[in-house]
């Protein structure tokens, strides 16, 4: 991935410009309908959702408030099952730990499960700069890839992209990484996944070092858990000899028994089916089977700051199971990119801003790119209220000021004063209703005049409600 | 005067949890209103119930007895034209008295198993309404690459004592200290506008026996 968000524009700018391509708009509508609807069969086949959804907030709520306590037992349950755990506070660490790991090994390539996590902290680059390829084995993280892209949705990277734009990648790009794409290959989806697979296979087959990351981490026993759909996670976390998982510390749950929540939740709240077709689940390493050396990287990268967030922690319990992408009407016409961070969507608005901080003019504009219709929040599994979280940043946002929110301060101080003097109002009515003809469709001015490009101001009455009333009623 | 040594990575990050959480609430453990299982509590419907589901995601679904399996198997094999099998310790030799395939034992290497054809496994067990296969490497089962890297899988499950409802009956019977895969239908993917296209990399075939006693 050459693509960096670092520098993005802001998400009105970035927006403006996704709505206008029409290729990426129809993509997108079809990708998110289609998802949204399977995802409610799914979902309606449980009649105890409710509960499930309870139980799996109430898991990650109990597991964030003893967070210290369940990272230093699963600590403890890895290093028995013989792991060796690393700890990474921010990305620059974490990188470090993991080009050092593979350095270790004499290897210059590694193949990668597709991981959040690994993104957010830009390990690609970071390897690359070492001297290290690392290979993306996810169908559409490979795609992703090969387009020299960033993803665009956290559980589907290349939604932005339809099967001719993907036919097109392969043909020009598969040769420079590897195996070509077959002679006379087209759009079939069939067609394009076996040509991933021939391309891929090469490479999992010498591969000697697998880099992932993780769905669950179980304290109680050490267990890791990736949950995925094509096989390229279980050729990565099985055949290589070195295995590192790079994961947040927030997806660590207490109990074994924790995890018969979230394997009926994730699957049906992500890819909407019933179960997802491949779970891998180890707990350190095992003789003849799989990696001899697993590492596990447990990555801080300012999760700690938005665990300090009393209403924004609850952030911290997303599972990634990007419902709340498929269902959003911001996120459908908007894209991926826009958000200009590896997590869009709703999740992206509250999680980006408090893991990067709100100094950036992006940063800034995420809790502002909803439109707090609250759909994100009842499809999320584990009840995020993220329409709460938005307001609570734009809170924190409103407070660092700035030109808009000082020129917003100033009107509303006037507004209050006029509010508080009924006398003046009624004067302002009645002016405003006599010189209507002479209003304008538009309002001047820079800042008022980006509202109204795309909004008619309401038109004025013939005449104040409080004169109407005096006349007809009194 | 010589400066304390700088706190490691580990201790930073553990202290930064420890003071975002100094003013937070105790939160108790989960409440577990939800079901233990959605299903009647019937062998025969939960049987009935497995073969929709895995049939459902596209998995070949047959029952046999024992006795039958031998000439199924062997069956199923000549059907896909393999011409070697990958075959895990402690699978029942009868399972694969019926072909005359080539047998290739474990350890295999990638390589090795990437130019062998089909594998036959065993489970731990098998889960009814997410249609659910479980494998922990036990016996015959084998390590985890040899139901991953042959393009057929053909899996028996015992029907009289391996088959439960569902994911919150599973996990008691499951150890967490083994390797542990979970298959749900063959490989599939979605990533091109949210086709469902099987076979990516794993497996492309899929092929369940339900072992019945009668």
């Amino acid at each position: 991935m050459s693509g960096t968000f670092i520098g993005m524009p802001a998400f009105p700018k970035a927006a403006h410009e996704a709505v206008r391509n029409v290729t990426l708009r129809a993509n997108l509508r079809h990708a998110t309908h289609t998802i949204r609807d399977k995802r409610a069969v799914a979902v309606a086949e449980l009649d105890d959702w409710a509960e499930l959804r309870e139980a799996g907030k109430q898991i990650k709520d109990h597991t964030l408030h003893r967070l210290d306590h369940y990272l230093v037992q699963l600590e403890e349950s890895v290093t028995a099952a013989g792991g060796t755990v690393h700890w990474a506070a921010d990305a620059a660490e974490a990188n470090r730990i993991v080009a050092d790991l593979v350095k270790a090994t004499g290897e210059t390539e590694v193949v990668k499960v597709k991981s959040m996590a690994t993104q957010e902290i830009g390990l690609n680059e970071a390897l690359e700069a070492e001297g290290i390829s690392a290979y993306e084995t996810d169908l559409a993280e490979l795609i992703v890839q090969l387009g020299e892209d960033r993803p665009s949705h956290i559980l589907v990277p290349a939604i932005h992209r339809n099967r001719g734009e993907i036919r097109d990648i392969f043909r020009s790009e598969m040769g420079k990484w590897g195996r070509s794409a077959p002679e006379g290959l087209t759009d079939s989806p069939a067609e394009l996944a076996e040509a991933a697979r021939l391309h891929l296979r090469e490479k999992f087959l010498r591969a000697k070092v697998g880099i992932s990351g993780a769905n669950f981490m179980v304290a109680e026993t050490g267990t890791l858990v990736v949950v995925e759909s094509e096989g390229n996670g279980r050729m990565c976390l099985t055949l290589p000899e070195t295995l590192i998982s790079v994961v947040g510390i927030e997806k660590v749950v207490p109990s074994w028994r924790d995890l018969e929540v979230f394997l009926q939740t994730l699957p049906r709240s992500s890819t909407a089916e019933r179960m997802n077709p491949y779970t891998s689940m180890w707990t350190g390493t095992s003789d003849d089977d799989g990696p001899s050396a697993f590492h596990l990287v447990l990555l801080d990268n300012g999760r700690t700051d938005a665990l300090a967030d009393e209403v924004g922690r609850q952030a911290l319990r997303c599972i990634r199971c990007s419902a709340c992408l498929n269902v959003c009407p911001v996120y459908e016409r908007a894209g991926g990119h826009a958000y200009g961070s590896v997590y869009p969507g709703p999740i992206g608005a509250i999680l980006t801003p408090q893991l990067r901080g709100t100094e950036s003019e992006i940063d800034a504009s995420l809790p502002y790119a909803s439109s707090l219709c609250g759909a994100c929040y009842d499809v999320c599994p584990v009840a995020i209220d993220i329409p709460e979280v938005l307001v609570h940043l734009r809170e924190r946002v409103a407070d660092q000021g700035g030109r808009g929110h000082r020129l917003e301060k100033a009107a509303i101080k006037a507004a209050g004063w006029v509010l508080d003097n009924p006398g003046v109002l009624a004067v302002g009515e009645r002016a405003a209703a006599r010189t209507r003809r002479l209003h304008p469709r538009k309002l001047p001015g820079p800042g008022a005049s980006r509202w109204t490009d795309s909004r008619d101001l309401p038109q004025m009455p013939a005449e104040p409600f409080r004169d109407w009333w005096k006349k007809n009623r009194t | 005067m010589t400066t304390p040594p700088a706190p490691s990575s580990r201790e930073r990050i553990l202290s930064r949890v420890r003071t975002a959480l100094a003013e937070a609430p105790d939160t108790p453990s989960a409440p577990r209103g939800y079901l233990t299982t959605h299903t009647p509590d019937d062998p025969a419907t939960v049987l009935d119930l497995l073969h929709e589901n895995l049939a459902d995601y596209r998995a070949h679904v047959h029952r046999a007895m024992e006795r039958e399996l031998p000439a199924l198997i062997g069956g199923l094999l000549e059907d896909h034209g393999a011409v070697s099998v990958a075959v895990p310790p402690g699978l029942p030799a009868a399972w694969l008295s019926g072909t005359p395939v080539e047998q290739r034992h474990t350890p295999l290497t990638p390589y090795e198993l990437d130019a062998t054809d089909a594998v036959v496994t065993g489970c731990a067990l098998a889960i009814a309404e997410t249609g659910t296969i479980v494998l922990d490497g036990g016996p015959g089962q084998g390590p985890r690459s040899l139901t991953l890297v042959p393009d057929l899988h053909i899996c028996v499950v015992r029907a009289a004592d391996q088959i439960v409802a569902s994911v919150p009956q599973a996990m008691p019977l499951l150890d967490p200290t083994r390797p542990l895969t979970w298959i749900s239908g063959p490989s599939a993917t979605s990533d091109i506008e949210l086709d469902r296209v099987e076979g990516v990399h794993g497996p492309r075939t899929l092929h369940v026996v339900l072992l019945t006693t009668r």
